[in-house]
This record gives structure tokens, C-alpha cells and sequence, in this order.
């Protein structure tokens, strides 16, 4: 049963950023001894057409025709794509097994990414992705398209890689007392991905008596599960800009929080924490939900 | 809901759409003026509807990419309503239909298209074909060769002009057509007629306009027998466009939507001086074959024909009807499922019945909802007739004990009670009968009957009846319905023996 479930899944389109995917996850799946799974989506792309042919005329049988037609150049296309999906995903394989993983499982589907997760969702312990695709390659100012929609629609935990891979000593847990957050606390404390590292719980904000509490309850807690070391910092300003700042000054690998917690209108009208922190920040993100 | 819509159905495809647009408007417009006439009203009546249905279909409608206009198949079924009750009661007739398509949406009716079979759908199709085709003939009888020959002409710019190099695959071929015979018939000064002999054309862009009619019980009698099979008719048509489109870019679609997004379309052409429309076969398949995939090409569509329509009536009017006419075949003749001829000796003979039946009731009465009446209870009635075939009776006599045992297997409901009754031999003088129901399913009261009578008689006759293996779904039908068990019951049932 637990091969089944609790994998951690590992998304490649063959950007850039795959290699380090492959390396993140294969470093997740090790620490905390759960099955990798290789995941390597064809996106179809519906929406544009195929052949344009604009002569505007139906004659004889036109539909059974164009249906033909349109399966055929489709059908050529999917399967290149099919063929190029599976050597990215047998390159990826030979790569986590060279990082030590046995027997990592390895999948293409059709569809969309967003979709396909969704139904994913329950075997899912960690997903592993690039924080930009194909697509937006060599944009670094953006993030991937379906990223957002991704981190909203599931509820597991998520690593977004936007740097080659460097195996985390130390890790930065932004804290805000908030509901999502205390959550991340728990995770973090139970989890075995976090042993042996040290951990900078750092909180931004300006009230100092309140902050005191809430980082000392924090810190009890991580002390409490053992094998964590932990510093607390109060930081003061834009929370993403101190964050970044605080990361760069202390050579932090990896940041854990939540992530948009707030609901779209709020995002779109206020601008989200979690999206500034995607574009600026030069770590990994490990969003908690 | 109804107005959401993924990013990608609106700017996933943009140029491909805006070109599929426009080929798609150059060939509604000859469309909706046939249209039109076809129904009894000005022009301007089909120009006006077909903007605006295909307009608000692209925001609210199931299915992007596909083309909804003023239809023939709706354009026939107003024909008498305009002869008898005038514009102002289509219109009203047209509000109506919109309402009834709206409440179909919301009580998820777009699903009843599942007992509508593939042979009802190509029967559908091929009688749709037939019907605008033959709504040209009245534009062919009685005229001069000209007529003839401008027609023929405009075929064959329609069907030969895509193989010229370069040029022939990039001008859409029916506006090549609509072109070149204007422009022969300016210059012969051909005496023909023109669409501007037909009525008015639109000279303005549409106006709000409430129908002119008394909000009474009486208007709603006159406008209701229309409504309905105008609902009924243009659900089916959207639906099985959508289904086609569905196909044909191996995308899904929103079925409960479309139906909404048809009743909202149909609203808003009538509140503008249009007529009914629906989902087009023809204009859909057009439009995927020239690259529209999204929303935008259906916005395109509609856009475009109202900008060419109002800027350019002056040109409009001057189009010979023969032109019309050959792109109306040339629709008429891509609307025809010709593979349904082919197959015809490959496919069942039940299949075709129902197929052709479908064409020979929608052409002798011109409404396609008798057609998918017809055809669908034909269909229903095949298929229970070959379940009915799925049922036998096998028996063993056990001498020692005097017992016979019947086994039953198969299908038991009205179509085969008869026959599950006839398998009995109720001569036999045995002790004992064991009718063994382990492989058999009762679906309906019929064939509850049947069981009850069936072992009532073999109690008549002496023996001991015991049944075994009724399985849940045949005991939860009997237990509803049996009545073997209920001795005052016995007397009734068979008080007539």
C-alpha cells in the first residue's frame, strides 16, 4: 500500500530547471525514505489549431474528412512528443539513481499538468516542480503559467527549484503566527526531511511583544521534536524584500512556508506575499498548506 | 458560471480565430438572408439574429469554437407563424424559446441527448441537408437559364477555385463566388433577381426593441406551439454540433451550458429584431476547417458579419439570388452525412431503418423534432426487441422425485414475457416445479405478471411451485409488485380462466 501512496512526485517538461527538479526530489525522497515518481506531462494544446485551411468551402464527406486529417497531423505530433517525453524521463531516471535512489517510478500522461496533479493529489507526499516551464524559459522576472493555479488547487506539500541543486544545511521557516504557518511548524517538526539541519525561524513584523510569544511557542516546539537546531531573528520592513535579504546575508538553502492563504480578490487587489517571494526569491520555496 | 471562461478559449488561438472568423462570417451572411426568406422576413430579421446569437454564444456557450446562428431548421418551423401572426409574434415566439432553453439548461436536459442514437443523429443531418436544399428550389423553379447557369457557375468557382495555387487556399472560395457573379451579373446587366428584392437589409446597427404584441393568455396560445419545437429543435441541432466539434478538435464541452448559453442567445435576438437560431453543422465544421478553435472565433464571426453587413448594404442588394443559392448547396451538400450512404450495406438493417426514417418524417413534415421523435422511439423499440432476444428457458426432470426444474436466463421485461411464459409446458404432470431465477432479470411489471401467472398455473395443475435465486434487482421488483404469494390476489388475476 505505501508504494502507492506518499510518493514523492517529481514534475519535468525538460527546461532547464529539470535536472535540479530531479535532484531535490531525489533528495526528499531519500531523507525521508518515501518511492520517487517521475512525472512527464503531453500538453495538447487544443486551443490552437492543427491545419488552417481557408478556403471556406464543405463539400462531400468534409467532416469525415477534416476528422481524418486533423487525427492524422495529430497523431504525428503526439507521438514525437511521446518519444521525446520518454527520453527526458529515461535521462531523469538514470540521474536519480545515480543519487541513490532504487527503482524510482517513472510516467507520462496526456493532458494538462493542473488537472492530472489534481488527480494525483492523494499519492502525493511532496511534489517537486520548476518554478518555470518550457515556456517562460528564459524569463527569470516570471514564473511558470500553471504554477499558481497549481499551489492553489493542491493541498500536499510543494518544493518550487529555481536554482541548481545544493543540498540544504540550513533552512528558513518564515513565521507569522498565522494559522497556515503554526501548521508548517508541525510539519516541520514531525517530518524526518528536516533533521540535522539548522533551522532560521524568522518572522517579520512590528510588534515585538507578540512576536516574543509566538516565536518562543515555535521554538519549543521544533526543540521539542529534536535533531533541529534552531535560531529565531525578528526582522522589520516588507516582509518578501527582509526575507530575501535574510536568506542572501545567511546563506540559507532552502525557505519553508505557507503559501496564499488569502483568496484570489484579496491577491489580485492587495498582491500576494507567496508570489513575490516566487519571483525574488534565489532559494528553493517549500510551500506548506 | 455562465460567463467564466478559461483565458486560453479567448486569446489561446487569436489569429487563427480572427481569420476562421471572418471566413466564417463571409458564409453567414448569404446564410442568414436565405434564411431568412426560407422563414418570411426581411433579411435584416435572419442579419440581425445571426449577429447576435453568435456574439452572445461566444461568451456564454458551452462550446467554444462552434458557430450558432439564425438556422434553417429553425427558419422552417416559423414559417407559419410569420404567415398568419406576423414579425412582432416571431419575435415574441423567439423570447420563449429562449426561456424554455434556459430552464432546459437548468434542469440538465442537455443529457437526454444520450437516448438520442447515432442513426438518429446522422438521419438528423442528412434530413437537415435535404430541407435547405430544398428550400432553394423555389428560387430555381421558374426562371430563366440564366439563373441556371449563374448557379452552376458558382458551384463550380466554389468547389475548383481552392485548387488554384497559391491564392486558392488562403480566399475563401464562397465569397469568390459571391464576387464574381455579382460582378457578371452587373455587367450583363442581368435581369435576375438580387437579395435586394427579397426585403429590407439592414442599414443601421440593431436596436432594443421589445415585440410588439399584448402580453396576454391568448399571445402565449399563439406563441407557445412554437416555442416549444423551436426549444426542442434548436437544443438538438447545438447539441449535436457540439458533439461534432467535440470530435473533431478532441476537446470536451458543456452541454447544460450550451443549452443555457443557446436560451440566453435566443433572448437577446429576439430584445433585437431577430429571429430564433441555433447551433450550424455546416458553418462549425467551416469554421475548425479554417483554424478557429476558441471564443474569439465565434466573436469574430458575429462581429464581422454586422460591420460588412451595415458598411456594405448598398452591395449587398445587388447580390444575384443565384449566388446565394450555390453557396446554400454547397452548405446543403457538406451538411449530408455521405458516409451514411456508403454504409448503408454495412450497418444493421434496424439501423437504417430508423435513419431513414428520421429523413422521410422531418421532410414530409418539415420539423425535425417529429424526426427525433420518430426516430428515437424506433431506436428504443429495436433495442428492447433485441434484449428481448437475450432470454431462454432450459428444464431437467428429475424422475426420482417427480420435479422438473426450469432454468431461466436472460433479459425478462414487456417484449418477453410472452416468450418467458410460452417456455413453460404447463401439461406436464409432475410434483414439483423449481423455477430457478439465479440467471435471470426481471425489469418491469410485465414481467412480474408473467412469473405470477406462470406459477399460479403450474398451482392449478397440482404441483408445488418453489422459486429459487431471484436475484436483488429481480427480488426488489417482485417484492414491489408480486402478488403469488398474496392468495386473494390469485383469484383476481386469474378470475378470467
Amino acid at each position: 500500500m505505501n508504494t502507492n501512496t506518499n510518493r514523492v512526485l517529481a514534475c519535468i517538461d525538460g527546461s532547464s530547471l529539470t535536472e535540479a527538479v530531479c535532484d531535490y526530489a531525489a533528495w526528499i525522497a531519500q531523507r525521508v525514505d518515501a518511492p520517487l515518481k517521475l512525472l512527464h506531462m503531453i500538453d495538447h494544446h487544443h486551443e490552437t489549431a492543427a491545419i488552417s485551411d481557408l478556403s471556406g468551402n464543405i463539400g462531400l464527406g468534409s467532416q469525415e474528412h477534416l476528422l481524418e486529417e486533423l487525427a492524422a497531423v495529430e497523431q504525428q505530433r503526439s507521438k514525437l512528443r511521446l518519444q521525446q517525453g520518454k527520453l527526458l524521463l529515461q535521462a531523469a531516471k538514470e540521474r536519480v539513481i545515480q543519487a541513490g535512489i532504487t527503482n524510482p517510478d517513472s510516467n507520462q500522461r496526456h493532458g494538462s499538468l493542473v488537472e492530472s496533479l489534481i488527480e494525483l493529489e492523494d499519492s502525493i507526499r511532496v511534489l517537486v516542480i520548476g518554478i518555470r516551464g518550457k515556456v517562460h524559459e528564459n524569463q527569470p522576472d516570471k514564473i511558470g503559467a500553471k504554477l499558481e493555479s497549481i499551489i492553489r488547487s493542491l493541498h500536499k506539500p510543494i518544493l518550487v527549484v529555481n536554482d541548481a541543486f545544493k543540498a540544504p544545511q540550513r533552512i528558513m521557516i518564515a513565521y507569522d503566527g498565522s494559522k497556515a504557518t503554526e501548521k508548517a511548524i508541525d510539519m516541520v517538526a514531525i517530518s524526518p526531511l528536516y533533521k540535522g539541519l539548522t533551522c532560521h525561524l524568522v518572522n517579520v513584523s512590528k510588534d515585538d511583544a507578540a512576536t516574543e510569544q509566538l516565536l518562543e511557542a515555535a521554538v519549543s516546539k521544533l526543540k521539542n521534536a529534536g535533531g533541529i537546531e534552531v535560531t529565531t531573528k525578528k526582522l522589520q520592513g516588507k516582509p518578501d524584500q527582509a526575507l530575501c535579504e535574510y536568506q542572501d546575508k545567511h546563506d540559507i538553502d532552502m525557505i519553508v512556508m505557507g503559501a496564499f492563504s488569502h483568496t484570489r480578490i484579496h491577491d489580485l487587489l492587495l498582491g500576494s506575499f507567496t508570489a513575490k517571494m516566487l519571483v525574488n526569491a534565489k532559494k528553493p520555496l517549500l510551500l506548506l498548506r | 458560471m455562465l460567463f467564466l471562461s478559461k483565458k486560453q478559449d479567448w486569446l489561446g488561438n487569436i489569429s487563427g480565430d480572427m481569420l476562421a472568423g471572418i471566413v466564417v462570417a463571409l458564409a453567414l451572411i448569404p446564410e442568414a438572408i436565405a434564411f431568412s426568406i426560407i422563414a418570411g422576413v426581411d433579411p435584416k430579421v435572419g442579419l440581425y439574429a445571426s449577429f447576435c446569437i453568435a456574439v452572445i454564444t461566444a461568451f456564454v456557450g458551452g462550446r467554444p469554437g462552434m458557430i450558432s446562428a439564425a438556422t434553417g431548421a429553425m427558419a422552417l418551423l416559423m414559417v407559419t407563424l410569420v404567415k398568419d401572426h406576423g414579425l412582432q409574434y416571431l419575435l415574441a415566439a423567439t423570447l420563449l424559446t429562449g426561456v424554455l432553453q434556459i430552464i432546459a439548461g437548468y434542469l440538465k436536459l442537455g443529457s437526454l441527448m444520450s437516448f438520442v442514437s447515432r442513426s438518429v443523429v446522422t438521419g438528423f443531418v442528412n434530413a437537415l441537408a435535404i430541407l435547405i436544399f430544398m428550400a432553394q428550389l423555389p428560387e430555381l423553379t421558374h426562371v430563366t437559364w440564366h439563373v441556371y447557369a449563374m448557379t452552376a457557375g458558382g458551384l463550380a468557382i466554389i468547389y475548383l477555385f481552392p485548387y488554384i495555387p497559391v491564392i486558392g487556399k488562403s480566399l475563401p472560395s464562397p465569397l469568390v463566388c459571391i464576387v464574381a457573379l455579382t460582378v457578371i451579373a452587373i455587367y450583363l446587366q442581368l435581369d435576375i433577381r438580387t437579395v435586394g428584392d427579397m426585403g429590407a437589409l439592414p442599414d443601421t446597427l440593431p436596436i432594443f426593441l421589445w415585440p410588439e404584441v399584448p402580453l396576454t393568455l391568448e399571445t402565449l396560445q399563439i406563441i407557445l406551439p412554437y416555442s416549444v419545437p423551436l426549444a426542442v429543435v434548436g437544443m438538438l441541432e447545438s447539441m449535436m454540433t457540439a458533439t461534432i466539434v467535440d470530435d473533431l478538435t478532441d476537446t470536451p464541452s458543456d452541454k447544460n451550458r450550451e443549452c443555457k448559453g443557446q436560451g440566453l442567445a435566443n433572448i437577446g435576438a429576439g430584445l433585437l429584431g431577430g429571429m430564433a437560431g441555433c447551433a450550424m453543422i455546416g458553418q462549425s465544421i467551416i469554421n475548425i476547417k479554417s483554424g478557429g478553435r476558441g471564443r474569439l472565433s465565434t466573436l469574430c464571426a458575429g462581429v464581422f458579419l454586422l460591420i460588412m453587413v451595415v458598411f456594405l448594404d448598398e452591395w449587398l442588394s445587388k447580390i444575384p439570388m443565384a449566388a446565394l443559392v450555390a453557396v446554400m448547396i454547397m452548405v446543403s451538400i457538406g451538411t449530408f452525412s455521405w458516409s451514411s450512404i456508403v454504409k448503408l450495406k454495412q450497418h444493421p438493417l434496424s439501423t437504417n431503418i430508423v435513419m431513414v426514417a428520421t429523413v422521410i418524417v422531418v421532410v414530409w413534415t418539415h420539423n425535425l423534432a417529429y424526426g427525433v421523435f420518430v426516430g428515437v422511439l424506433l431506436a428504443s423499440l429495436f433495442f428492447a426487441n433485441k434484449i428481448g432476444h437475450f432470454m431462454y428457458v432450459e428444464s431437467k426432470l428429475d424422475e426420482a422425485t417427480n420435479s422438473r426444474t426450469y432454468h431461466v436466463i436472460g433479459q425478462v421485461f414487456f417484449n418477453s414475457a410472452d416468450k418467458f411464459t410460452a417456455a413453460f409446458d404447463f401439461k406436464e404432470a409432475v410434483e414439483k416445479i423449481v423455477i430457478d431465477l439465479h440467471r435471470a432479470h426481471f425489469w418491469d411489471i410485465s414481467s412480474v405478471t408473467a412469473l405470477d401467472k406462470v406459477v399460479i398455473k403450474f398451482r392449478r395443475e397440482g404441483a408445488e411451485v418453489e422459486l429459487i435465486g431471484l436475484n436483488e434487482a429481480s427480488s426488489t421488483i417482485v417484492d414491489r409488485f408480486g402478488v403469488h404469494d398474496k392468495p386473494e390476489e390469485i383469484e383476481k388475476i386469474m378470475g378470467g380462466h
